[in-house]
C-alpha cells in the first residue's frame, strides 16, 4: 500500500511537470476527479454533465440552489448513493487515479479513504471515546487506540470541551459539539478526502464559525470536499467553487454543472449569467 | 377623534396614547373567558372525567387480583413455601419449590430457543432484506402467532417432541414456550432496530463499515434497551402460561434434579401447580395455590418493571 501512494503521487509530479504551465493556479494535484455524465435515481435523472477535480489539500465548495444535485454530486464521491435504491451513474470518478466505480472495487473500503461528514450531526449512542475509536476498531486497528482518539479530538478542536468526560454519551453534548465529534471519528482514521454535506447548516453561528476555523486548519492534512448553502461560508473556507444548477426544459429536475473556478473569480468574477444571478441572489 | 384629527393622522408619527384608545376593535373579551354555560366546555369536561373515569375502572382488574392474592396468599408466604417440595393429601407443611424451579429451568430453556431467533429474525427484517417477500410473509406470520391460542403450541410441541421422545419433559415445555416467545421478540426487536435513527447508520456506513459491522457495532448495541425490553414481556407472558405446559411438561411432585439435574423428565411449573392444587379437594392445598399464585404474579410484576427500566434507558439515551 506505502508504495502504491508513492508512485501515485510520482506520478502526479509527472503530470504537474508536463502540465506545469497550463494548471499553474492549482495545488499539489487532483486527488479526485469526478466526471458525471448521466447520474439517475430510478428513471429520474438527477445530475448530468458535471465534472469537478478535487485537489489536495484545498477546500471545494459544491453551491447551488435546494435541489440542484450538489449533495447527490458529493455522495457519489465515496459511493454513499449506492444505499439509495435505483442508483445508476454514467461517468466515472478517480481517485488517485483509480476509478472507484468499477466493478471489482469494494464501496466499504473507498469509504475508508474518504470520509465523510454529514448535515445533522449524527454521533453514535455511546461514549465520546468510542465514537472516535469507531473506525479504529473497524479497521481492527492495533496500537495505542486512546492516543489516536486524543489526536483526532485535538485536532477537531474538541479535546478541551470533553477531555474530562471520554466516558460520557456522544448524544449528550450540544450540537455543535456532537459535529466536531463526527469530524474527530471521521479523521480519526486518516482519510485522504473529508466530504462535508452542509456540516454547519443544523448550527448555530458561533458554533459554524468553530467549525470554519477547523476547515481552514484540517485542510492542511486532508482534501475537503463540502457541499453548503451558504455562499458567504464558501467564500470564506473554498479555495475553489463549483456552481450546480437545476435544469427543467425536458419537465424534469436535473442538476448541472454551470461554472467552476477559483472561488474568488466565481464570487467576483462569474463568467456566467446564471452564477452572476444566483450570487447576487437574484433567484434560488 | 374627530374628521380633521383622521386627517392630520397619517403624515404624523403615531401618538402611543392615541393608539391605546382602542387597541383591540373586535374583539369580545368575555369570549375569551371560561364558561360553563357554553357548549364546547361543557362538552370538554365532561368528556375529560369520562377518559379518567374509564382509566381507573381499566386499573379494577389488576389492582382487585393483586388485593385478592395479597389477602389469600400473603400470610402463606414464607421460605419453606418456596423451597420445600409439595405435601400429599392431607399433610401439613411444604411448598412448591420445584415448580418455582420447574418454571425458571423451561422459561429460560425458552429463551435460549426464542432469542436467537428472534433477534436474528429481527434483523433480517428490519435491516437486511425489509421488502423481501420472505420478510412480509414472516412479519405477517408472527403477529399472526402473537394470538395464536397457547394451548395449541402445547400440542405442536406434544405432537413434535413428547411423542417422539417418549415423554413429558421440561424440553418439550421449554420449546412450547418459546414458540409463544418468539414472535413478541421478532416484532419487538425489530421495531427497536427501526427505531435506530437512519443518520447513525449513514454514519457507519460513511466510516466504511460493511451492513454487517454496521449491524453488530451500531444497530444492534443502539437497540439494545428495546430489544431487552421486548425479551422480558415474552418472559413474563411466558411464565405465567398453563396450557402449553399441561401437554408438554405435566406437572411432578420432585425436584427437577432428582437423580442428576435432568430436563427429560415430567416437570413442575407455578402455573400448573395453581391449576393441579386449586381443584383439590384439601384446604392446605388450596392454600398453597393461593401462595403460588402471589409468588408467580410477583415474578411476573418482577420481570416487566426490568423490562421497564430498560425501555426507560432507551427514552433517556
Amino acid at each position: 500500500m506505502k508504495t502504491a501512494t508513492a508512485k501515485a503521487e510520482r506520478s502526479e509530479c509527472e503530470i504537474d511537470t508536463v502540465a506545469g504551465s497550463a494548471k499553474s493556479t492549482e495545488g499539489d494535484g487532483v486527488v479526485i476527479d469526478c466526471d458525471i455524465e448521466e447520474l439517475y435515481y430510478g428513471k429520474f435523472k438527477a445530475v448530468r454533465d458535471t465534472v469537478i477535480p478535487l485537489e489536495k489539500n484545498r477546500i471545494t465548495a459544491f453551491i447551488g440552489p435546494s435541489g440542484c444535485g450538489k449533495s447527490t454530486v458529493l455522495r457519489c464521491l465515496n459511493r454513499m448513493n449506492d444505499l439509495v435504491r435505483g442508483f445508476l451513474f454514467k461517468g466515472h470518478v478517480h481517485f488517485r487515479g483509480k476509478d472507484i466505480y468499477h466493478p471489482s472495487i469494494d464501496p466499504t473500503a473507498v469509504r475508508r479513504y474518504i470520509g465523510m461528514v454529514f448535515q445533522q450531526p449524527n454521533p453514535f449512542a455511546m461514549s465520546i471515546h468510542n465514537n472516535v475509536a469507531f473506525g479504529l476498531r473497524l479497521n481492527r486497528y492495533r496500537g495505542a487506540v486512546a492516543e489516536k482518539v486524543e489526536e483526532a479530538l485535538k485536532r477537531a478542536a474538541l479535546w478541551d470541551e470533553v477531555k474530562d468526560k471520554l466516558h460520557k454519551s456522544g448524544l449528550s453534548l450540544s450540537g455543535g459539539q456532537q459535529q466536531r465529534l463526527c469530524i474527530a471519528r471521521a479523521i480519526a482514521t486518516e482519510p485522504e478526502v473529508l466530504l462535508m454535506d452542509e456540516p454547519c447548516s443544523a448550527l448555530d453561528p458561533i458554533a459554524t464559525r468553530k467549525i470554519e476555523e477547523l476547515m481552514a486548519e484540517l485542510k492542511t492534512r486532508f482534501t475537503i470536499g463540502i457541499v453548503t448553502h451558504n455562499l458567504q461560508q464558501a467564500q470564506r473556507v473554498a479555495d475553489k467553487t463549483g456552481f450546480l444548477y437545476v435544469d427543467t426544459s425536458d419537465g424534469g429536475r436535473c442538476g448541472y454543472l454551470v461554472e467552476f473556478g477559483q472561488s474568488e473569480q466565481i464570487f467576483n468574477n462569474p463568467r456566467e449569467q446564471y452564477t452572476k444571478d444566483y450570487i447576487r441572489g437574484q433567484f434560488g | 377623534m374627530n374628521t380633521q384629527d383622521a386627517a392630520i393622522k397619517p403624515c404624523m408619527t403615531p401618538d402611543p396614547f392615541e393608539r391605546e384608545v382602542n387597541p383591540f376593535e373586535g374583539v369580545n373579551f368575555p369570549e375569551l373567558e371560561k364558561s360553563l354555560r357554553r357548549p364546547r366546555t361543557a362538552v370538554d369536561l365532561l368528556l375529560s372525567n369520562l377518559v379518567s373515569a374509564m382509566t381507573i375502572f381499566a386499573l379494577i382488574p389488576l389492582f382487585s387480583v393483586v388485593l385478592m392474592l395479597l389477602w389469600h396468599g400473603g400470610h402463606g408466604l414464607s421460605l419453606d413455601v418456596l423451597t420445600q417440595l409439595p405435601p400429599a393429601p392431607m399433610e401439613q407443611g411444604g411448598g412448591f419449590g420445584n415448580a418455582i424451579l420447574g418454571t425458571m429451568v423451561m422459561v429460560v430453556l425458552a429463551a435460549f430457543i426464542s432469542i436467537p431467533f428472534g433477534i436474528l429474525s429481527a434483523v433480517y427484517l428490519a435491516q437486511a432484506r425489509p421488502e423481501s417477500r420472505l420478510a412480509t410473509t414472516v412479519r405477517f406470520a408472527a403477529k399472526i402467532l402473537t394470538g395464536f391460542p397457547s394451548i395449541l403450541a402445547g400440542v405442536f410441541a406434544y405432537g413434535v417432541l413428547v411423542l417422539t421422545l417418549g415423554g413429558y419433559s421440561a424440553i418439550a415445555g421449554g420449546v412450547a414456550l418459546s414458540i409463544l416467545m418468539l414472535p413478541t421478540i421478532i416484532l419487538t426487536a425489530e421495531d427497536a432496530i427501526r427505531m435506530v435513527p437512519s443518520k447513525m447508520r449513514d454514519a457507519a456506513i460513511g466510516m466504511g463499515a460493511t451492513l454487517t459491522q454496521t449491524t453488530w457495532m451500531v444497530l444492534l448495541p443502539t437497540a439494545t434497551p428495546g430489544i431487552l425490553t421486548g425479551i422480558m414481556l415474552a418472559i413474563a407472558r411466558a411464565a405465567g402460561e398453563t396450557a402449553p405446559l399441561l401437554f408438554t411438561a405435566l406437572f411432578s411432585n420432585y425436584w427437577l434434579f432428582r437423580g442428576g439435574f435432568n430436563v427429560m423428565q415430567p416437570t413442575a411449573s407455578l402455573a400448573v401447580l395453581i391449576y393441579n392444587f386449586a381443584s383439590e379437594p384439601f384446604e392446605h392445598q388450596v392454600e398453597l395455590a393461593w401462595v403460588a399464585a402471589l409468588v408467580l404474579v410477583l415474578m411476573v410484576l418482577v420481570t416487566n418493571l426490568i423490562g421497564q427500566a430498560f425501555s426507560r434507558r432507551q427514552i433517556q439515551e
